[in-house]
């Protein structure tokens, strides 16, 4: 049994559909990377999966036993206050929250836990340090240890490289491709064509109807999927202007 | 001045459960003002004790005991403005703006219309906004009620501590993974109320922003984690609201304001500590 189906998945706000009849299934293990542009509905279906947002119609299958909140999840971008305080340790703890159940205090293996995957993504030094004082590629280990924390099958990544220079960005794709061979699902937002086909098992391109689903070397060989690649590498983004609408970005929460 | 003050203490019970009770309301002030500096709600505090002071008028109006209608008309106003969805028609300050200054006009009219058995309308508007003229100006039902109200929040927060940090800190993230953040918000809202009312008794409407903001300030400049803002925040507030009432029985000063001071002179204290110790450790990464 898959792992997630969606049928006749139809996303939007308001009644207003944004992306419309999605098919697609993820198999326990796969690595299924969502390509699309600007505003084309990727966050809101990552949303629609962890049951943030309602689908408008259509359905999402949870399967092989995986509960909703069993899912770790990169946000896009997690608006903190700039003088929050919070270590290093106390966000990653704060992963492990969905594993307590009705206790109200985490529990040895809970710290266990916690230590390990900061040990795993290599921020144990920073156990300590003040989350809002450290750089973007830093943060963004920290919250990739915390989605480790709330699930150790199923990872929602929305766009997990965006500011990260070239090399903290190859390192994170391996580290990501490590997790997924250890045996973890991964679902991740990218504008990185080649990297994602290059990494994933599965590409998904959505616009306001999905263009493509099926495996990253198929994708390649198709036209659509040429044609994002080759506008990827020339560095030109946008290649139809399918429901562009780049400005709404900087206003969204 | 060591024998006033066992003199005070020995001869007036409700000195001493005064004292205990303000330390318990300005703990959970304390608590709860750091959930909400963080997230942007430090007017709150002032917006709804405004409208527990327009409760209260009606409730001395119609003689009775004011706790029992401020209590559920301040929790509810606190609930409408915490739960607000983002985009909603009035942005929360303006929200807050509105309602506070709608409450208080309503209540002076309240009050002047129809004066209490005391007929000093002054003196109740004056007591309700800056408490009570001296410590034995507050009275032991308030007390107790007081207490009780204040240590069902302590237990809230000592049994909520990991999902309150966990909303404030990413509230999408926490919905994501399984914790009912609206749950959490409308508790933070319901907590919010009581505390208002309870703190309102005890040092008048107008102060209690000092309460709710001040320890938290003061911890976040100095400590980095959010445990250990929480605990210092706590160890602030209680331990200015002794000072202060200490101060108060001494010189014969109102008690809210003594104690707001004191919590003013601790936020400079520890801006100047945070001051020093970052410029310290800012000095030692670099060599
Ligand atoms: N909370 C919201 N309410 C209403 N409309 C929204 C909301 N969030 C997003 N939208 C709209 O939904 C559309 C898709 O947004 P979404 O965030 O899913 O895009 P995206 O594919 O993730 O884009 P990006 O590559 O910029 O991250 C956009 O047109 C956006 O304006
Ligand atoms: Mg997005």
């Amino acid at each position: 049994m898959s792992l997630i189906k969606c049928e006749k998945l139809t996303l939007g706000y308001d009644g207003r559909a944004i992306v419309e009849n999605l098919n697609f299934v993820v198999n326990a293990g796969n690595y299924l990377c969502i390509v699309g542009e600007n505003g084309s509905g990727k966050s809101t279906l990552m949303k629609a999966l962890l049951g943030l947002c309602k689908p408008i119609s259509g359905s999402i299958t949870f399967g092989d036993g995986l509960k909703k909140n069993g899912i770790g999840y990169l946000p896009q971008q997690t608006v903190v206050q700039r003088d929050f305080p919070a270590s290093v340790y106390e966000v990653v703890l704060s992963g492990c929250l969905n594993s307590c159940g009705f206790s109200p205090f985490f529990a040895q293996k809970h710290r266990a836990m916690a230590r390990k995957n900061m040990e795993l993504l290599g921020i144990t030094k920073l156990a300590g340090r003040c989350y809002r004082e450290l750089s973007g590629g830093q943060q963004q280990r920290v919250l990739l240890a915390r989605a480790l924390c709330a699930s150790s099958r199923l990872l929602l990544l929305d766009e997990p490289v965006t500011g990260l220079d070239p090399k903290i960005t190859h390192d994170m794709y391996s580290l990501i491709s490590k997790l997924n061979k250890s045996g973890i699902t991964v679902i991740m937002i990218s504008h990185d064509i080649s990297a994602a086909a290059g990494n994933a098992s599965h590409i998904l391109h959505i616009s306001h109807t999905p263009l493509f689903f099926g495996t990253s070397s198929d994708y390649l060989q198709s036209d659509i999927g040429k044609k994002f690649a080759a506008a990827d590498v020339n560095g030109v983004a946008g290649v139809n202007g399918v429901g562009a609408e780049t400005a709404n970005r900087g206003t969204r929460k | 001045m060591i024998d006033k003050l066992i003199y005070y203490y020995s001869n007036y019970p409700t000195i001493r459960y005064s004292t205990v009770v303000l330390a318990l309301v300005s703990l959970c002030a304390a608590l709860l003002g750091v959930t909400l500096v963080l997230k942007r709600f430090s007017m709150i505090g002032d917006g709804l004790s405004h409208v527990a002071f327009g409760a209260t008028s009606i409730a001395t109006a119609a003689s009775f005991t004011p706790m029992y209608i401020a209590l559920p008309f301040t929790t509810v106003a606190a609930v409408l403005l915490l739960r607000r969805r983002v985009g909603a028609k009035i942005q929360g300050d303006s929200a807050i703006a509105m309602l506070s200054a709608g409450s208080l006009a309503f209540g002076y009219i309240v009050l002047n219309l129809f004066p209490s058995s005391s007929s000093n309308v002054s003196g109740d508007a004056c007591s309700s906004l800056f408490g009570s003229a001296s410590i034995l100006g507050i009275k032991r039902s308030d007390v107790i009620i007081c207490a009780i109200l204040a240590i069902s929040v302590l237990a809230v927060f000592i049994f909520f501590y990991n999902r309150i940090f966990a909303v404030t800190f990413d509230e999408s993230f926490a919905s994501a993974t399984g914790t009912n953040a609206g749950f959490y918000n409308t508790l933070i809202a319901v907590i919010t109320g009581i505390v208002i009312v309870t703190a309102m008794n005890m040092v008048g409407a107008l102060l209690i922003s000092a309460l709710i903001t001040f320890p938290a300030l003061s911890a976040m400049r100095v400590f980095r984690t959010f445990k250990g803002v929480m605990i210092c925040s706590a160890c602030i507030s209680v331990a200015c609201s002794l000072i202060g009432t200490i101060v108060c029985l001494l010189a014969s000063t109102p008690v809210g304001p003594t104690i707001a001071i004191a919590n003013i002179l601790a936020f400079g204290i520890f801006s100047l500590t945070g001051w020093i110790t970052r410029g310290r450790t800012a000095k030692n990464t670099n060599q």
